[in-house]
């Protein structure tokens, strides 16, 4: 079981002083972050992939390979790469290299991305989303695997004789997870190749989550790649913590209510009931964890998100101080049942 | 979403009516007229030998929640059931009081949180509540061409009622015979059509081989 963080690199003004960082802080500010989550004991750090602002993570492979030389062990990953509207040959070889440089420390997750004008800007459409993300993950995986590919489909230039390069480290590709909020198409896929699936979970119902889980590892045992229970899973979280359960609510509120995506909407508590938000003391955040794997099964993978809506540096610092307290819990809890 | 006719030992004669009112006030003629025609519509299936239930989906404390819904892109709690009411309904009243010209706000954002084929072929008797009796192609300018959108079927007869129409008697003769016309043109689309049931959309995905194919 791997514990890490995930972030969007969002550029958010901070509620509580009106002060939006630059992108220059926010970018260093990743990097603090990620060393952070290795300091404290944490095993991934997942960096995002937009073209658009607010956000400033445009070139994840960059921040990777940044982090990765400042770093020892914690593994580099994506939340997402996007497989709709990066060229699939730019993939293979930016993160075959990646893998070069980083001894293998890393794997990434492919995302379709929901933002209806960023297609246009390379070319492509949303509403061909998910037969892009089918035919380029399928030259992906030929990229790493062949040499001299031959290939023609609908959404790029034919390749003849084509090789990319550096060929994967010892001729074993990068890992690959696919993450979706809500298309079973994407857990389907994910199954088919026997690749892992990642559910966002942060943002829907767990009953959804449930649902796109179980429908996972139902098709990754029908594709022949192992028991449904063994199938790989990993899920997102969202947390804020404090000392005292109330400092946190109190903390965190202004934040939550102003936040990208459910800001405005629901209250902290309605979204902290419906979702896996989970605002509290540690000792909450690790029974909430631990009451994932009552509706998802047992799980390779959790990635929190502790650094968006604005949250200033020093806070998710702090906050990763405390993550690594309820890691250390969660990771005896494992023990205990492995024992 | 996909329909796909029910088994036959799932209660056949039973129908289960969804009554959406969009009105504001406490009472409402907008629920009045709700009222009326669920009535009537389950009058006109008992003639046809059909018991009929009745769930009345009253959007004014789903407000805030229909908000949320459209925010965070998921309904919770009440609105969920609601939803689930009207998903699952063999047909669907749908009421509002007329605003600026059209239907009101609330009503439209509660058919915007449904899932896309949601009222795929659903029987629906649109109806509508004013002040005066000038706004009444409000039924055939905006609520009509929502539902056609929707893929509902609307029945021919849609009912308004102006507040001429609540005599100092109770309901006026022309509007009781506008409400019984299109209460019997729905419960004839009731039980024509066999009753549905929705399939669980992850049992619709393509084998993978399909997809990479296409």
């Amino acid at each position: 079981m791997e514990f890490g963080i995930f972030t969007v690199g969002d550029v958010t003004a901070d509620p509580t002083t009106g002060r939006t960082v630059t992108e220059h802080e926010r970018i260093k500010n990743t990097v603090t972050i990620a060393k952070k989550a290795e300091e404290v004991g944490l095993d991934v750090v997942a960096v995002g992939q937009h073209h658009n602002p607010p956000f400033v993570a445009s070139a994840p492979t960059t921040t990777m390979a940044y982090i990765g030389a400042q770093t020892e062990r914690i593994k580099l990953s994506t939340s997402t790469t996007l497989i709709t509207t990066t060229d699939p040959v730019r993939i293979a070889e930016d993160y075959a290299t990646l893998q070069h440089l980083l001894d293998a420390r890393m794997d990434l997750m492919l995302g379709r991305g929901n933002t209806g004008p960023v297609y246009p800007w390379f070319g492509k459409d949303i509403r061909d989303g998910i037969p892009l993300a089918i035919e380029n993950y399928a030259l992906l995986r030929r990229l790493w695997r062949e040499e001299n590919v031959d290939w023609e489909g609908k959404f790029r230039t034919p390749l003849q004789g084509f090789t990319s390069t550096p060929r994967p480290l010892d001729g074993e590709p990068p890992f690959v997870w696919h993450g979706s909020i809500r298309s079973p198409e994407i857990a389907e896929q994910a199954a088919f190749y026997g690749d892992g699936f990642f559910s966002n979970h942060i943002f829907w119902p767990a009953s959804h989550t449930a649902r796109m889980v179980q429908f996972y590892r139902q098709r990754f045992e029908h594709y022949g790649h192992g028991k449904a229970e063994d199938a790989i899973v990993g899920l997102g979280g969202q947390v804020y913590m404090a000392r005292r359960s109330q400092d946190a609510i109190s903390e965190f509120r202004p934040y939550f209510d102003n936040a990208p995506v459910y800001g405005h909407g629901p209250s902290l508590e309605e979204f902290s009931r419906e979702t896996p938000l989970t605002v509290g003391t540690p000792q909450q955040v690790v029974e909430r964890t631990l009451s994932f794997r009552e509706y998802a099964g047992n799980y390779q993978r959790q990635l929190f998100l502790v650094d968006h809506a604005g949250l200033p540096l020093a806070t998710v610092l702090n906050q990763l101080d405390l993550l690594g307290e309820v890691v250390s819990e969660l990771r005896k809890h494992d023990a205990e049942a492995a024992a | 979403m996909t329909l796909k006719l029910a088994d036959d030992s799932q209660s056949p004669d039973v129908r289960r009516i969804a009554v959406v009112t969009a009105g504001l006030s406490e009472p409402s003629s907008t629920r009045l007229l709700a009222d009326l025609l669920g009535e009537a519509t389950k009058a006109a299936l008992l003639e046809g030998a059909r018991d009929a239930e009745i769930e009345v989906v009253e959007l004014r404390p789903l407000a805030h929640a229909i908000t949320d819904a459209l925010l965070t892109g998921f309904p919770t709690g009440d609105l969920a059931a609601a939803v689930e009411s009207v998903a699952s309904a063999d047909a669907v009243i749908a009421v509002t009081p007329v605003f600026s010209a059209s239907f009101s706000g609330l009503f439209k954002m509660f058919f915007d949180v449904l899932e896309p084929g949601t009222l795929d072929g659903m029987p629906v008797l649109v109806a509508a509540t004013a002040g005066s009796a000038r706004h009444s192609l409000v039924l055939d300018h905006a609520l009509r061409p929502l539902f056609s959108y929707l893929h509902a079927v609307v029945v021919p007869t849609a009912v308004f009622a102006a507040s001429e129409d609540w005599g100092a008697n109770g309901v006026a003769g022309d509007l009781r015979t506008r409400v019984d016309r299109a209460a019997g043109e729905l419960a004839d689309l009731v039980v024509r059509r066999p009753a549905l049931h929705r399939v669980d959309p992850f049992g619709d995905v393509p084998d993978f081989a399909s997809m990479l194919g296409s």
